[in-house]
């Protein structure tokens, strides 16, 4: 019989597994449509770090949102595009071994200055009083004392609705 | 016992990944695909940190983050639809009109 404990130890690794590994796919796969099938992974492996800090909400959202809508769009796009021409062409570009460089010394450095120090962020996770769901929690919040931002958010949206209409519009020339 | 700095560990990693698919990759949706994958692991940390101070703001903050991104991404895939209606170009390094 597994403790909760082990079980969250447990489900983290599996979560951090398929997440990074659906984001190395990503990078790495020839394909435009692998990309989108190790992204997928990845995202629905976010969705699960999500759920395992109590962000049941967010979780949720992110699996409709991510995985449901932005995914079916990127295959949309890469079906509409480029399908043929990128099996042929060179995945990565001239300047792909300095770049490489940049980022994993960027990323060293970050992981680096993470676990060197004893900081705050070493104490372990303790589950305080729930005072309300988690969902129930975030809607009071986002109705109340970010409903400017709320709001914001939307007109970004619209924004960005009509201006993706304008974009991909076919012009009369 | 898995602590912040595991989830925060994880967050850099993906970051990383991310950042490298950015810098190499000529292919312009795999491109806006690895945006998403950083976009992903600033959420994450957002949601670690709400959680370590039992913060409901951190979620609150991701959220924003997830609808900012769901608009860069419609507004970059139109973009890129544009660019190949008009140019046949799917690759990064071929999008050079304005350097000299």
């Amino acid at each position: 019989m597994l403790s909760a404990a082990s079980l969250d130890i447990l489900f983290f690794w599996l979560f951090a597994l398929v997440t990074l590994a659906g984001a190395l796919g990503t990078v790495t796969f020839r394909n435009p449509v692998h990309c989108a099938a190790g992204l997928a992974a990845s995202l629905i492996g976010v969705a699960g770090i999500f759920l395992l800090q109590g962000a049941e909400f967010l979780s949720v959202a992110q699996v409709i949102v991510y995985v449901g809508g932005i995914m079916v769009l990127f295959l949309f796009v890469i079906m509409l595009v480029n399908i043929r021409q990128t099996k042929t062409e060179r995945r990565f570009s001239g300047n792909a071994k300095s770049a490489l460089a940049i980022s994993l010394v960027t990323g060293g450095l970050i992981l680096y200055l993470l676990t060197s120090r004893p900081l705050l962020l070493a104490t372990p996770l303790t589950n305080g009083p729930a005072l309300l769901g988690n969902t129930e929690q975030i809607g009071e919040a986002l109705f109340t004392t970010y409903l400017l931002p709320f709001e914001i958010a939307s007109v970004l949206l619209l924004a960005a609705l009509i201006g993706c209409v304008v974009l991909a519009r076919k012009t009369a020339s | 016992m898995i602590t912040p700095v595991h989830y925060v560990a994880l967050s850099a990693l993906l970051l990383t990944i991310g950042t490298v698919g950015i810098l190499t990759r000529r292919n312009l949706v795999v491109l806006l695909m690895s945006v998403e994958l950083v976009l992903n692991a600033v959420n994450i940390n957002l949601v670690t940190f709400g959680h370590a101070f039992h913060d409901a703001r951190g979620q609150i903050f991701a959220l924003f983050v997830l609808a900012d991104a769901v608009a860069e991404t419609a507004v970059g895939l139109a973009l890129l639809i544009a660019l190949f209606r008009n140019r046949e170009i799917v690759l990064a390094d071929e999008v050079d009109l304005l350097k000299w």
